[in-house]
């Protein structure tokens, strides 16, 4: 189960805020195809956020097939996220690389730097 | 869809003089000319400043007041609960007293488990009399009754006002958690937006005894446009709210088609969106689609 922190402040969409903890809790694992997410009634009790957010977020998840609803039952996790666990070659080679920029004199803040706008360059136009 | 919940069709309250006066814009109206809808199953956030005419309109929405010109319609008194903003109770009962009152004034209609839930959930002793609750106590109470009479339509005028923020962050879920749950319409006022925003999908600003905006806040956010940048012929935009400092113009407008000019452009905030409007009387009225009589 997930349990949503809404800020007020952040200038994000609320029931983006909800879509994007969702993904997060599915790439760590937090939760996994066949979990629940909590109820509207559920979330909105905890959050005094408008219902019709919560289930806007819902639909976006279920668009993009991550989630289904299942009438009456509630709505369910179908597919985790990030296709590259701790132990992938994909890590090793980060990790790796990560080492030669370290050698190489690069500080954390220049390799996140370095890490965010190559990031920037191949997911252009992507949404979250 | 189901068809709206309140529809409101010219509109209008006057207090204090006869109908023999002589009619116009001029004083004892305290809202004029109010034509609006509200679908159901819509969270109203009943927004303007003090003295606008939101209690009016939610006294007249509840039936407690005859319209003066003009009709509104929503769903009779058994199907409907309306919090005024005093908060009337019986001081000389206790919590139990006034819970037990509303089961037998609300025959078959009764959600004991709410209207308990509701009151423990604030750590009210249900023994204590009315009277020696605080003011915020007295509004759970007050909620309590209204919410297990399982009403349509919920009108509640300034419910947080005396609030403190983590029973105002409770009070609000309950409520929230209701509208979940049984699809019920919910209107509330407040002069304060943050009490509100983030818990409505729906907004009415009243100001002056009219009604400026109405609609689904996304909407009337997605028709507005905040610009910046040099100071440029606006037109053929609508113009709620412009400024000048030295070359910089500022300026809240209803985009007429697309934007082409030399400035930045932004879809408001809220807070944004009703300051404009508040600060330009002149601007016209609002009505998004669903929300139009």
């Amino acid at each position: 189960m997930v349990e949503y922190r809404i800020d007020r402040r952040s200038g994000v969409a609320t029931y983006l805020q909800i879509v994007q903890q969702t993904k997060q809790a599915l790439r760590l694992g937090l939760l996994e195809p066949g979990d629940k997410l909590p109820t509207a009634r559920e979330v909105v009790e905890a959050t005094a956020i408008n219902p019709n957010t919560v289930l806007k977020a819902y639909r976006e998840l279920e668009r993009e097939g991550l989630v289904e609803a299942r009438r009456g039952l509630g709505t369910f996790v179908r597919k985790s996220l990030g296709g590259a666990p701790a132990d992938s070659p994909l890590r090793g080679e980060l990790t790796d690389w990560a080492r030669r920029a370290r050698a190489a004199g690069l500080e954390r803040d220049d390799v996140a730097a370095l890490f965010t706008s190559v990031l920037d360059e191949h997911f252009k136009g992507d949404t979250t | 869809m189901t068809g709206p919940v309140i529809e409101a069709e010219g509109l209008g309250k006057r207090y204090g003089r006869g109908r023999g006066q002589a009619q116009g814009q001029g004083r004892g109206w305290a809202l004029r000319d109010c034509s609006f809808q509200l679908p159901a199953g819509r969270v109203c956030a009943l927004v303007g400043p003090n003295g606008a005419g939101k209690s009016t309109l939610l006294a007249l929405a509840a039936g407690l007041l005859r319209p003066t010109e003009g009709a509104i319609r929503g769903p009779g008194r058994d199907r409907l609960a309306y919090v005024a903003q005093d908060k009337p109770l019986y001081p000389q009962l206790t919590v139990d007293e006034t819970l037990r009152m509303g089961a037998e004034l609300n025959p078959g209609r009764w959600d004991a488990a709410t209207a308990r839930r509701i009151v423990t959930d604030g750590g009210l002793d249900p023994t204590t009399r009315v009277r020696a609750l605080s003011g915020g106590q007295r509004t759970r109470v007050a909620l309590a009754l209204a919410l297990a009479k399982r009403p349509e339509l919920l009108l509640l005028d300034e419910p947080m006002a005396d609030l403190d923020p983590l029973a105002r962050h409770q009070l609000m879920g309950a409520l929230m958690a209701d509208a979940a749950e049984h699809g019920t319409s919910v209107v509330m006022s407040s002069h304060i937006l943050t009490e509100l925003e983030g818990a409505c999908d729906h907004l009415l600003l009243v100001d002056g005894g009219r009604i400026r905006l109405g609609g689904p806040i996304d909407d009337l956010l997605a028709a507005h446009t905040l610009l910046t940048g040099p100071v440029a012929d606006l037109a053929p935009h609508t113009v709620v709210e412009s400024r000048t400092t030295g070359r910089q113009l500022t300026a809240l407008i209803r985009a007429q088609g697309r934007v082409d000019g030399p400035w930045e452009t932004a879809e408001p905030t809220l807070e944004e969106l009703l300051l404009a409007h508040l600060r330009s009387p002149q601007a016209p009225t609002l009505l998004t689609e669903g929300a139009t009589a």
